[in-house]
């Protein structure tokens, strides 16, 4: 018997924990450790935070579903990962520290034969003074709670503009190194529908503020796309858009300090500005979790398994180069650990090589640049891939992985959702192929232009809400949920 | 052109961009016209998705 712990049940361990409990045997087991109680689809939380969705929505029990799967659950949080075993336990273990099931605050030990981490981000708040809805004063939609607390705060704003005061509304980044540019992109647009809708658009001033060098990098070094016969960059069509609905933008901007009312910020050139609001939601910057690694002599080993940077290293090379001599191979392809080979990590879990935009830092030294995304079809795909090689290790008895998933040789899919409403509603949906481009393959602009598309229009509206519908289907392990892709 | 007139301004950065016709707003939301694209879209996307699962 092998027992496989999942540690976070988001996209990427949500999908690998499914996949491999239909995979294996009975025989097996899945035990997977998350300290929510509710899986959430997170992209929907935009539409939660502009008052299209109710959070019920977007979020369900995972008990029922784990149930119903044969999922051991243990609503826990992890602390620490000991893959030596330790003193008095040969197996290797993780330590798990209950946030429910009745047993809050309680410490229990979960051996395992293979670890899947797939924790995802700690939503860094606390890298920029005064952000963040607990103890700063701007909003966020990372999470469905926030995003209630963003409507609710949005809302407010509307009934201010109705009485007819005028509101300054900033959204964007709040950190030189935030990842997730897309969310705060559909935020900004749906959020400038919905005051359309409300009949307020003229009594709002919209900012949008990022850490990108140019509008429409979202931390992959932008994208061209095939429109009107040329090979266009995402900058035009980011600005495009930007300039059609009148929203002026500050870009190359790290966010480093707020206050009521007011953004500090520092620009790629060395300036510094201040932007005024009434409604803010900047994304916070990501880090790992904070999980600790334990030798069996007890000795912390954390910095062996994990980057500085609290992510798990696996199969990438971490050699440290300058931006021309980055390759599409430093990616890795098994998000194996090479030092522990039945340790993985999966989603946003894992350590990236490098970032995939540019660096760049302003004159005073400080890095302005969005860090590399590694959510939403990549993350899917990620977990599977993962969830593959397991079962082959186990039930086949493969000594090394049997699939693997670069994200230098995968695309994906996104749609950016820019007004929720089935006939005046719009979104941008666009390919990209591959995620981390290639300059060796496709020299110039490093991805393949047959693959990598783009366009804003209702059809775009419309696929955003059936993957709304279909991947809450996937995730509640509905009949034929298999057959729908990551 | 409502749009247009609005909202750029000379020589500030939204100045320098392309900015869409009222045919193409237009077109946007069309419904034939965006059930033909939602058909093509999602064909496009299939196939990203088919190349990406090795």
């Amino acid at each position: 018997m092998a027992r496989v712990v999942v540690l976070g049940a988001g996209v990427s361990g949500h999908t690998a924990a499914t996949f491999l409990r239909d995979w294996l045997g009975s025989e097996h087991e899945v035990v997977v450790v998350t300290p929510n109680s509710k899986w959430n689809w997170i992209p929907s939380n935009i539409w939660v935070g502009c008052g299209e969705m109710e959070k019920e929505d977007v979020v369900f029990e995972l008990a029922p579903v784990y149930e119903k799967a044969g999922i051991d659950y243990r609503q826990a949080k992890a602390v620490s990962i000991h893959p030596e075993g330790g003193e008095n336990e040969e197996k290797p273990y993780v330590t798990i520290e209950y946030t429910g099931q009745g047993k809050e605050g309680q410490s229990e030990t979960v051996t395992y034969d293979y670890l899947i981490n797939a924790t995802g981000p700690k939503l860094n708040f606390g890298a920029t003074e005064g952000l963040g809805p607990d103890n700063g004063y701007t909003v966020s939609v990372c999470t469905a709670d926030h995003a209630v607390h963003a409507n609710e705060e949005l809302q407010k704003c509307i009934a201010k503009m109705k009485a007819g005061e005028r509101q300054k509304i900033v959204i964007g980044t709040g950190h030189g190194m935030c990842t997730c540019q897309g969310a705060a992109f559909e935020y900004v647009f749906n959020v400038e529908f919905e005051l359309n809708k409300a009949g307020v658009r003229d009594m709002a001033d919209i900012t949008w503020i990022s850490n990108e060098s140019f509008l429409g990098d979202f931390g992959i070094g932008g994208l061209h796309l095939k429109r009107g016969g040329y090979a266009a960059s995402s900058r035009l069509f980011a600005e495009s858009l930007y300039a059609e609905k009148g929203i002026p933008w500050v870009i190359g901007a790290h966010v480093n300090k707020v206050e009521p009312g007011k953004i500090h910020y520092e620009q790629l050139d060395g300036s510094t500005g201040e932007l005024e609001f009434d409604f803010s939601m900047l994304i916070p910057p990501f880090a790992g979790v904070g999980l600790k690694a334990y030798a069996k002599d007890g000795s912390d080993m954390t910095d062996k398994l994990f980057a500085p940077n609290g992510f798990l290293k696996v199969d990438a090379d971490y050699t440290a180069k300058p931006y021309e001599e980055w390759k599409a191979s430093d990616w890795p392809r098994t998000y194996q650990n090479p030092d522990y080979p039945n340790i993985f990590a999966v989603g946003i879990a894992f350590a990236p090589p490098h970032l995939i935009s540019k660096p760049m830092k302003s004159p005073n030294g400080t890095p302005i640049n969005p860090t590399p995304p590694r959510t939403g079809m990549p993350s899917g795909i990620i977990g599977k891939t993962v969830a593959m090689s397991i079962r082959d290790m186990i039930t086949k008895g493969a000594d090394k992985p049997t699939h693997h998933a670069s994200m230098a040789e995968m695309g994906a899919a996104c749609v950016a959702s820019a007004g929720k409403d089935p006939i005046h509603g719009m979104a941008a949906a666009l390919t990209v192929y591959p995620v981390v481009p290639d300059f060796d393959k496709y020299p110039g602009i490093g991805r393949d232009l047959d693959y990598t598309f783009g366009e804003i229009g209702l059809a775009g509206h419309w696929i955003k809400h059936i993957l709304h519908h279909m991947f809450i289907y996937k995730a509640k392990l509905k009949p034929g949920w298999t057959l729908i892709p990551e | 052109m409502e749009h247009i007139e609005k909202n750029i301004k000379p020589y500030e950065p939204s100045f320098t961009t392309m900015v869409p016709t009222n045919v193409v707003r237009f077109f946007r939301t069309c419904l034939i016209w965006q059930f033909i694209r939602f058909i093509i879209i999602n064909i496009k996307m299939l196939q990203v998705v088919r190349k990406s699962h090795h």
